[in-house]
């Protein structure tokens, strides 16, 4: 479980962080979206106990890691969004070098560590040296070590990034067997739909502030059980404005600069949608156009995170 | 003590540094050097002397030889310790590091060792070519065991500000220069100091006898002279007389680098890891 409290990060003036809540349950998995720069890995990096907050604060199953970052780091398994690997070290030896470090005995680490590499399927790798291995190897190696004191989070900075698909498909398989064990893990990414598929909740950054939070669900609601609608009408837009925005279903309804379009979401199914249209024509609105447009998960981040001001 | 044997970070550069063939080539190496130079001087004394190392000799060979070393510990102390951590951080690998649960000393400490374990174990093996010259006399076991007690003491202190320069500043190469001119100035620039201040003294001597404490506080920080001084105890006397003070040197050195050692290592450790706890 994770607690995030009014945290706030800044680099000399610039406030990369700006008053961050966030509540994350556990065994959810928790997608963090935003642009880059949006301050994704500034949060994790708190989180990590690799950088201290300018103020506020955060709990890792209930333990502050202002005060007790020793715990805090005992609770997380951490991979970066850049990282790098020891050269000369066999990827067995790799984790066995981290499982040291956590204090992990050597009979344990000798049980635990063909699990790990099964578990990310780099069995027939245990011997070939890290450094070599492919950037989706190394991916996958670094998070069996997040994974090596089995921690309850895991935080996961943009693990897909810079993966070709098939590695980002070999990752999100992994991530599910995780999800299936209860872990509790937050994931970041640039890409919304990249994530929009494994994720319980989705929260979305931009410029430090979180702008949008809610389950897969309901963001998708917001866009697909919501449709986005545009009306065009040859003439008298106002009364067919007053219409629209008269209904109970439809909202975030705008007029468009041309003075004849009218774009709105609209909640309901197709029966709902037939209606609609008929009553449009009862009430002879002197419509010209009724149709739907294309939306998906994408528009609507680039929506929230543009505050729908360009576009 | 038993943690200490287990550090993760110490048996990892362990298996790194001596699985390779490299690290036993130089020790093989190292050692037929020193005993190349250590028999061609034999040799050459043997000629000019006609019959054999007389004690004086053997005495003087060791002097050179222990200060040929302790140049060379000086030199490569720097550069195998000042990029420990900053080239961690330059390979993107420190980060991962820290987030384990190893403590910030057990790392520092696990880095300082192993970073100067490669030349422990050349000190050690050149060992055996210090008895070649304790043959011929001239020398005591105990000034043996000194000299190369003095040698692994040398090696930490200057390790301890390597790491705490490689702690301290995020670019390898600036950490590096950083303690190569510390050393400079420990080394060479106490001793020039030491030398002006001595000066001093001597031109005031012409009436009453003035004393300057200066020069004895730079010759503790001097390493050179330190170990110079144990084969020539004339040298600290001569230091007590200038400065008025009686105190050993060499205790007063040991002192004085015990206190470095102990600051650096508590500096990198507290600098390693962020201080989550926010001001105020
Ligand atoms: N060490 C730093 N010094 C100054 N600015 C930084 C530093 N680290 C990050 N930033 C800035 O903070 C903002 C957030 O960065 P980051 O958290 O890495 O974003 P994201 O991971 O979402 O791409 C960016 O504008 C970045 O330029
Ligand atoms: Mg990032």
């Amino acid at each position: 479980m994770i607690e995030i409290i009014g945290l706030t990060k800044q680099y000399g003036k610039f406030t990369a962080l700006d008053h961050l809540d966030l509540h994350i349950g556990e065994g959810t998995v928790f997608g963090f979206v935003g642009q880059n720069g949006a301050g994704k890995s500034t949060t994790f990096s708190i989180l990590a106990t690799l950088l201290a907050p300018t103020s506020g604060t955060a709990f890792v199953n209930g333990y502050n890691i202002l005060k007790d970052p020793k715990k805090v780091r005992e609770q997380i398994g951490y991979m970066p969004d850049f990282f790098g690997v020891y050269d000369q070290l066999k990827a067995e030896e790799y984790l066995d070098f981290y499982g040291a470090s956590y204090g992990i005995s050597v009979n344990e680490r000798k049980k635990l560590i063909p699990q790990l590499l099964e578990l990310v399927n780099l069995t027939d790798k245990r011997d070939s040296y890290v450094d070599l291995l492919s950037r989706g190897m190394k991916q996958r190696l670094c998070l069996a070590r997040s994974l090596i004191h089995d921690p309850e989070v895991l935080i996961l900075d943009e693990p897909a990034s810079g993966l070709d698909p098939r590695a980002r498909i070999e990752m999100r398989e992994i991530l599910k067997e995780l999800k299936a064990m209860g872990k509790t893990i937050l994931i970041s990414s640039h890409i919304l739909p990249e994530l929009a598929e494994m994720c319980d909740v989705i929260g979305i950054i931009d410029q430090g502030k979180l702008k949008a939070q809610g389950s897969v669900a309901e963001i998708q609601e917001k866009l697909q059980g919501a449709k986005s609608m545009m009306v065009k009408v040859n003439r008298n837009i106002e009364r067919a404005f007053a219409f629209f925005e008269d209904n109970p279903d439809i909202s975030e309804i705008e007029r468009h600069e041309d003075g004849a379009s009218i774009q709105f979401l609209f909640k309901g199914n197709a029966e709902a949608q037939q209606q609609l249209l008929k009553a449009c024509i009862m009430q002879e609105l002197d419509l010209v156009s009724f149709a739907e447009i294309e939306t998906d998960l994408e528009d609507v981040f680039m929506e929230i995170t543009n505050g729908g001001m360009e576009s | 003590m038993k943690s200490w044997l287990m550090n993760p970070v110490l048996n990892k550069e362990f298996k790194l540094r001596f699985r390779s063939l490299k690290s036993f080539l130089g020790v093989l190496f190292y050692v037929l050097a020193i005993g190349i130079i250590v028999i061609g001087m034999i040799f050459v004394q043997q000629l000019s002397s006609m019959g054999g190392v007389n004690p004086e000799q053997s005495r003087e060979l060791f002097m050179m030889l222990s200060v040929l070393q302790f140049a060379l510990i000086i030199f490569i102390t720097p550069g195998l310790t000042a990029g420990v951590i900053s080239s961690e951080r330059e390979r993107q690998t420190l980060n991962i590091l820290l987030t384990t649960s190893q403590s910030s000393s057990s790392i520092i400490i696990g880095k300082l060792v192993s970073s100067v374990a490669f030349l422990l174990l050349l000190i050690i093996a050149s060992l055996p070519l210090y008895s070649i010259v304790f043959l011929y006399g001239g020398i005591s076991p105990r000034e043996l065991l000194t000299v190369f007690a003095l040698n692994v003491f040398t090696v930490f202190v200057v390790g301890s500000l390597g790491v705490m320069f490689s702690t301290f500043i995020r670019k390898t190469i600036a950490a590096m220069v950083t303690t190569y001119g510390v050393m400079l100035f420990l080394v060479g620039g106490t001793g020039f100091l030491a030398l002006i201040a001595t000066s001093f003294t001597q031109m005031s001597q012409t009436g009453t006898p003035t004393t300057n404490i200066l020069v004895y506080l730079l010759a503790m920080f001097n390493t050179p002279i330190t170990l110079v001084n144990l084969f020539q105890p004339s040298i600290g006397e001569e230091i007590a007389r200038m400065s008025g003070v009686s105190f050993p040197l060499w205790i007063a050195h040991l002192i004085s680098y015990t206190f470095i050692f102990i600051t650096a290592i508590v500096l990198s450790v507290r600098k390693l890891r962020p201080k989550m706890k926010a001001k105020k």
